[in-house]
C-alpha cells in the first residue's frame, strides 16, 4: 500500500545547523505511529519537514506516492496533512467556533464537521463561544486537535500533544485519539508517555541525534523494556 | 456613577464610527453655514484618512510596513489626469479606473516585495515607490516634475455634479465610510483571519492549508486599490497631480496617521489622519514648523505609554 507520507534519506536542519541525517520514515493509511526519543532528538524538526515548513537539504518528501520535495507548507496541508503543532497554538483572540470553521476544509468527500467535532470533544461545544486564551490547557489542545480535523486530513500529526496536561485531560487526549483510531485515521504522534502511546500505537520509531535508532512495532518495544531504558530514559 | 457616565462618554466619542460621522457632520454644518474652508478642511481629512484606512489595513492587518503607499495614492491621482487627457471625465468610471491602475501597479510590486521580510520589504516598498515617483517625473507629457493641472472637475451622469465642494464632501466622506465598512466585512471574514493570523504566526497558518503568500498580495493589492481611490479624489479637490504625490515624505506622512491612530485598528487611522489634517491646519497657520508640533503629539502618545492617539484620549477621559 502507497504511504500517506514518506521522507526517504532526509538531511535538514536549521541554516548551518544540521539536525535530521538520512532519515527515513512512512505512515501508512489507518496506522498510528509513534515517534519518540529524548529532547533534541530532531522530532520536532522531523515534523517540520514533514510539513514542507523545512526545506530537506537532501533526501525526498513523498505524499501519496507523488513527489512532493521542496513544494510549499500550504500544499503539503492541502494535500491532507493535519497538524497538532508543540504548544498547541490555538489563535487566542478567536472565540472557539472561528478557531474551527475559519480552518474548516473544502475537500471533497470532507467529513469532519463542526458536529463531527462537537461529539468528539463535547466541552468545546460547551464553550464556542469563549474566545480561545479563556480556556484550560486541556480544552485548548482538544481545540488543537478539532482544529486540525476540521482541515479533513488522511494523517493527524500531533506534537506533544499530552505537554504538561493533568493525567485526567491526557487519558481524555488518549481517548479521543483511540477514537479517531477505530474510525481508520493514520495518526503520527510525538509524545513521551510510552505506556500510553504503547497501547494506541501500531509502530515505534525511536530517535537518537537526528537519526533513527530503532523502529518496530510497539509489542515488540513492549516486550523489550531495556529498549526503553536505552533510548529514552535520561 | 459619573465616572461610568463619563467612560461611556469616552467610548461612544472614541468608537470607529464616531471619526467618520463627525466628519459628515462637519461637512453638513460647514454646508448650512456656508463656511466654504471647512468644507475643504473636512474633504481632505476624509481622503487622507481614506488613504490611511487602507494603509492600516496593509500593515494593521496584514502586518506588511509598506513605505511606499504613497506610490498607489499618486497613481490614483494620475490616472484621473491621463484619463482626463483623452476625454474621459466621467467620476463612475474615474474612480474605477483609479483603483484598478493603484492595484495594477501593487500586484507586480507587491509579488516581489512579499518574497522579502522586514526591513527588507520596508526598503523594497519605498524603492518601487520612488521608482513610480521617477517614471512620472520623466512623463513630460503630463507635466514632468512640475505637475500638471485637471482640465476641470469630473461629471457625474453627464452633470457636473463635482463641480461644487460640497458634493465632492460627500462624495470623499462617503467613500471613506464605504471603504471602512468593505474592510471591516473583508477583515471579519476568513479571508481576514488567515491575514491576521498569518501576521502573528505565519508557519502556523501554512500548516492549516492556507497560503499566506497569495492572502497577502490579494490584502496589498486591494491596500493599493482603496489608496488609489484616495489619490483620485485628491486630484479633483485640488485640480492638480504632480509626482510629488508619490513622495516618500507622504508615505511616512500616511504611516504616521497610521501609527498615531493605532496600527491594530482599521478606524484608528481615520482619527491619525484627521488628528494630522488638524494640526497640519491650525498650527501650519502659526508657523511654519508646524511638524514640530506633530512630532510633541507623536512623543506624547509613545511617551505617555498609551500606544496610540485612541488610548491617550481613553485614557485622558477616564
Amino acid at each position: 500500500m502507497t504511504a500517506i507520507v514518506a521522507l526517504e534519506a532526509v538531511d535538514a536542519g536549521y541554516g548551518e545547523a544540521r539536525v535530521l541525517f538520512e532519515l527515513s520514515l512512512e505512515v501508512a493509511a489507518g496506522e498510528v505511529v509513534t515517534l519518540m526519543g529524548r529532547n533534541g532528538m530532531g522530532k520536532t524538526t522531523t515534523i517540520r519537514t514533514l510539513f514542507g515548513l523545512i526545506r530537506p537539504t537532501a533526501g525526498r518528501l513523498w505524499l501519496r506516492g507523488r513527489d512532493r520535495t521542496g513544494v510549499a507548507a500550504h500544499v503539503v496541508a492541502r494535500e491532507g496533512l493535519g497538524l497538532v503543532p508543540e504548544g498547541r497554538q490555538i489563535f487566542p483572540r478567536l472565540t472557539v467556533e472561528e478557531n474551527l470553521v475559519a480552518t474548516a476544509s473544502t475537500r471533497r468527500g470532507a467529513n469532519w464537521t463542526l458536529a463531527a467535532v462537537h461529539r468528539l470533544f463535547p466541552r468545546l461545544a460547551e464553550r464556542r463561544r469563549n474566545l480561545g486564551d479563556e480556556l484550560s490547557g486541556g480544552e485548548q489542545q482538544m481545540l488543537a486537535i478539532g482544529r486540525a480535523l476540521m482541515t479533513n486530513p488522511d494523517l493527524l500529526v500531533l506534537d506533544e500533544a499530552t505537554e504538561g496536561l493533568a493525567p485526567v485531560l491526557r487519558d481524555e487526549i488518549w481517548a479521543a485519539l483511540a477514537t479517531l483510531k477505530a474510525e481508520g485515521l493514520a495518526i503520527l504522534v510525538v509524545d513521551k508517555h510510552l505506556e500510553a502511546s504503547m497501547r494506541l500505537s501500531d509502530r515505534h520509531i525511536v530517535m537518537e541525534k537526528g537519526r533513527i535508532a530503532w523502529a518496530g512495532r510497539s509489542s515488540d518495544l513492549a516486550a523489550d523494556r531495556s529498549l526503553a531504558t536505552r533510548f529514552l530514559e535520561l | 456613577m459619573t465616572r461610568a457616565l463619563a467612560r461611556r462618554v469616552a467610548a461612544l466619542l472614541l468608537h470607529p464610527a464616531t471619526a467618520i460621522v463627525g466628519l459628515a457632520l462637519a461637512v453638513a454644518l460647514a454646508e448650512a453655514f456656508g463656511w466654504n474652508f471647512a468644507v475643504t478642511l473636512a474633504t481632505r481629512a476624509a481622503i487622507l484618512a481614506l488613504a490611511a484606512l487602507s494603509l492600516s489595513f496593509v500593515i494593521g492587518q496584514g502586518g506588511m510596513v509598506s513605505f511606499g503607499h504613497a506610490a498607489p495614492f499618486g497613481i490614483g491621482a494620475y490616472a484621473v489626469l491621463i484619463a482626463g487627457e483623452y476625454g474621459i471625465r466621467e467620476v463612475s468610471l474615474l474612480l474605477p479606473l483609479a483603483f484598478l491602475a493603484a492595484a495594477a501597479f501593487a500586484v507586480p510590486t507587491g509579488a516581489l516585495a512579499l518574497r522579502t521580510r522586514g526591513v527588507y520589504f520596508i526598503m523594497i516598498t519605498l524603492a518601487f515607490a520612488q521608482m513610480a515617483y521617477f517614471v512620472f517625473a520623466a512623463l513630460s507629457a503630463f507635466g514632468g516634475d512640475d505637475g500638471m493641472g485637471l482640465a476641470g472637475r469630473a461629471t457625474f451622469a453627464g452633470a457636473r455634479f463635482l463641480r461644487s465642494d460640497g458634493n465632492l464632501a460627500w462624495l470623499s466622506v462617503g467613500l471613506l465610510a464605504a471603504a471602512a465598512w468593505v474592510l471591516h466585512r473583508v477583515v471579519a471574514a476568513r479571508f481576514g483571519f488567515v491575514l491576521r493570523a498569518a501576521r502573528d504566526d505565519e508557519a502556523r497558518v501554512s500548516a492549516l492549508g492556507f497560503s499566506v503568500y497569495r492572502t497577502r498580495l490579494v490584502a496589498y493589492a486591494l491596500g493599493a486599490g482603496i489608496a488609489g481611490l484616495a489619490g483620485a479624489l485628491l486630484a479633483e479637490q485640488t485640480a492638480f497631480v504632480s509626482p510629488a504625490l508619490m513622495n516618500w515624505h507622504r508615505s511616512g506622512e500616511l504611516i504616521v496617521m497610521v501609527v498615531l491612530g493605532g496600527s491594530g485598528r482599521l478606524a484608528g487611522a481615520v482619527l491619525g489622519a484627521i488628528a494630522v489634517v488638524l494640526v497640519e491646519e491650525f498650527l501650519g497657520g502659526v508657523t511654519e514648523y508646524w511638524k514640530l508640533g506633530l512630532g510633541l503629539l507623536i512623543l506624547a502618545v509613545v511617551m505617555s505609554r498609551a500606544i496610540d492617539l485612541r488610548a491617550l484620549l481613553a485614557r485622558i477621559a477616564r
